[in-house]
């Protein structure tokens, strides 16, 4: 299976009607993105800059064929738009909204495990771009990044931004880079993006950018010394981070001692990745994993 | 956010889960009055958002309404210093009063969310009261862990389960399942990211009783919880993290000198590591977030100065929701507001880039542009080395 996205990618907007919302979804056409529909209830029949706005996903998917959702829909409301969109039958939502409660997580997750073929993005991250094929879900910004080859896969959203800078400076590029995002409780995780960038022919190298809290960098680090060959450098964020604070991202926090950059670093080294002390040579360090 | 034990209790209590009987207050005579209510014997607890309250001194048994009038008058207003407080400790303004119980065997409960299955787990340990963390770091097997589905609740068959391998038999396992039902329900239904009892006490007679409760709520959920949101105690929270939230900044306090704004959480984490990679010490955490205005910039800003210890502040955007010009005018606002001294690097990258470099350089400001992370690290602390006072 190779990346997510491609040129037959074709997006409805959840929240187009919005400042975020239509910013954004206005940034991706630009960029060459098919964005074929806007969802905002009691809003249908109106349109934004020619993307004409309907008051389900439903509706949305039965006229304009979309395939994938992008979500700016306000927290209250956001894990009821990610299930419209699942149960409309939108194969791939990616969730830009931040700060959704935990228990609303846990019963978009609960729905989501009735539909297998729908992956959900996120929430709280800036979405997935793809740049040979000149499609974006999301809210990085298109300029800073090349087509190319590396894979970039993130917790952060600026911190992405900043690998992606650093890989178009090195003249790598980047295949297809997706934000996971800075939630405890989210749709795809790190070693569902490892299996994609294993499958994607055009990934050569990855990038993995993790952060404090939990033990999603552990679970990749584990499942990268087992199945995977392409070069892998990382980069965890929060060595300076106090114990028991959450760091802005509702996942990002060392508790009861767990969660340490110091144990994921250690995991991924023990997994032979190779790990950037500073998070200004992540570039540098991903040449040496491909030079071996 | 984090409430106090007697406001963690009067939540339980709502969903029946057992307490000692009791009272708060912020009187010393109040106290005398709550402990001859209570029969004479009572227990003094002070009441502030760290643990470890008993080794400190805050928690004191009083025998008569005289001696919890003295205990009460000894821990109201004393600067509290727990393992968790920091050498500063934290001031006490209010005690609980409870009777004072008859505690045969003393347990430990914890509902938290497990992050790798997305459930939330339900812990139990016979050895309670003491440092949960001690007791998981000596002996992982001593702490049981059950964990349960948060839309169908826990379920009776896994109350009981438990109940049993914490050793609880006839009369007081019948107790336990309940009271295990009614923690796990509270803590769905608030919204809880924890919830501990610690210890979970067992009383002479075989009840089963929360003696001490601690309740943290997931804050994105508040919105639909505007009673617990009540709760909320200011003076537990540091100033200047109060004031920035009060303008839906994450700001955090730190300990060293070079200030930072920053845009994402995990950029505002990897330039705190950075500071500290190119020598210096980071004062703080800001994440100004993903839509900010120029009003919020401009409040972060003028948080950051607030610091003492401030000596250079490290701006670094990278684009992408927050557009560049928004930043840069919020800054060049501030700046000229406060009359900022101190020397500012600035780091802009993406969305509206040359706008927002534009009105810096236009604003006629002495702030320091950087190109990249590693490069607006140097300068900063080259230019606080400089500062140097
Ligand atoms: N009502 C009470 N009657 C008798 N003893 C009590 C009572 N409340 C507390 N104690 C005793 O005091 C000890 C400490 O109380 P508690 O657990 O509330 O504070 P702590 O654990 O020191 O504080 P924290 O939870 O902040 O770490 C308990 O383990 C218990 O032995
Ligand atoms: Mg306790």
């Amino acid at each position: 299976m190779a990346s997510w996205l491609s040129t037959e990618t074709k997006v409805v907007v959840q929240g187009l009607t919005g400042r975020e919302g239509k910013f954004h979804a206005l940034a991706g056409r630009d960029y060459g993105t098919q964005v074929v529909a806007g969802v905002t209830p009691g809003k249908g029949g109106s349109n934004v800059e020619g993307i004409l706005v309907f008051n389900t996903v439903h509706e949305a998917v039965a006229e304009t064929g979309a395939n994938a959702s992008l979500l700016f829909v306000p927290p209250p409301a956001a894990a009821d738009g990610i299930m419209e969109a699942a149960d409309a039958g939108v194969a791939l939502i990616i969730a830009i909204t931040e700060g959704i409660p935990v228990n609303d997580m846990i019963r978009v997750k609960a729905f989501l495990a009735d539909r297998p073929n729908v992956r959900l993005v996120g929430p709280n991250c800036p979405g997935v771009i793809r740049p040979s094929a000149k499609v974006k879900l999301g809210i990085m910004p298109a300029r800073i990044h090349r087509p190319g080859k590396v894979g970039i896969v993130s917790r952060s959203g600026t911190l992405t931004y900043e690998a992606v800078g650093q890989t178009t400076a090195l003249g790598l590029g980047q295949s297809t880079c997706i934000g996971i995002g800075g939630d405890p409780v989210n749709g795809t995780n790190f070693i569902d993006c490892l299996q994609m960038f294993k499958d994607d022919p055009e990934t050569e190298a990855i990038i993995m950018i993790g952060e404090i809290g939990g033990s999603a960098e552990e679970e990749a680090a584990a499942w990268i010394q087992a199945n995977l060959k392409k070069p892998v450098a990382s980069f965890i964020a929060g060595r300076t981070a106090p114990p028991g604070r959450r760091m802005g991202h509702a996942g990002a926090i060392i508790s009861g001692g767990k969660g340490t950059a110091t144990e994921k670093v250690a995991a991924l080294r023990a997994a032979g990745v190779l790990v950037a002390d500073s998070p200004a040579l992540i570039g540098e360090t991903l040449l040496k994993a491909i030079k071996g | 956010m984090k409430v106090h034990e007697y406001q963690a209790k009067e939540i339980l209590r709502r969903y029946g889960v057992p307490t000692p009987t009791g009272r708060v207050t912020d009187s010393p005579e109040e106290a005398r009055q709550i402990a001859k209510d209570l029969g004479g014997r009572a227990v003094v607890k002070a009441q502030i958002h760290a643990g470890g309250r008993g080794k400190g001194g805050g928690v004191k048994l009083a025998k008569s309404p005289d001696e919890a009038f003295e205990a009460a008058k000894a821990i109201i207003g004393m600067q509290l210093v727990t393992h968790q407080t920091g050498p500063e400790g934290r001031k006490v303004k209010k005690v609980l009063v409870e009777a004072a119980a008859d505690i045969a065997q003393e347990l430990y409960l914890g509902i938290t969310l497990d992050r790798a299955i997305g459930k939330p787990v339900l812990m139990a340990s016979k050895f309670g009261g003491m440092e949960i963390e001690e007791v998981a770091h000596r002996d992982p097997t001593a702490i049981l862990k059950e964990p349960f589905d948060a839309i169908a609740g826990l379920q009776p068959f896994q109350a009981r389960k438990v109940a049993y391998a914490l050793g609880l038999t006839g009369e007081t396992h019948k107790k336990a399942v309940p009271f295990l039902l009614a923690l796990a329900k509270a803590y769905v239904e608030t919204d809880c990211s924890l919830a501990e009892i610690n210890p979970l006490m067992i009383t002479g007679s075989g009840d089963v009783v929360a003696l001490d409760a601690k309740m943290n709520f997931d804050d994105n959920a508040l919105f639909r919880h505007l009673d617990i949101k009540e709760y909320r105690d200011l003076d537990e929270e540091d100033p200047l993290e109060v004031e920035a939230s009060k303008f839906n900044l994450n700001y955090i306090k730190l300990d060293g000198n070079v200030g930072c704004m920053v845009n994402g959480a995990g950029l505002a984490m990897s330039t705190m590591d950075i500071i500290q990679y190119a020598g210096g010490s980071p004062a703080n955490f800001l994440d100004v977030g993903g839509g900010a205005n120029e009003e919020q910039v401009r409040n972060a800003m003028r948080i950051i100065l607030s610091d003492p210890n401030v000596k250079g502040v490290l701006i670094n955007i990278f684009g992408g929701i927050m557009r560049c010009d928004i930043i840069a005018s919020g800054v060049v606002k501030a700046v000229k507001e406060i009359g900022c001294t101190i020397p500012v690097v600035v780091r802009l990258e993406g969305t509206n880039v040359e706008e927002g470099k534009a009105i810096l350089r236009d604003s006629g400001l002495a702030v320091i542009p950087a190109d990249g992370m590693k490069d607006a690290a140097e300068k900063i602390i080259a230019a606080v080395a400089k500062g140097g006072n």
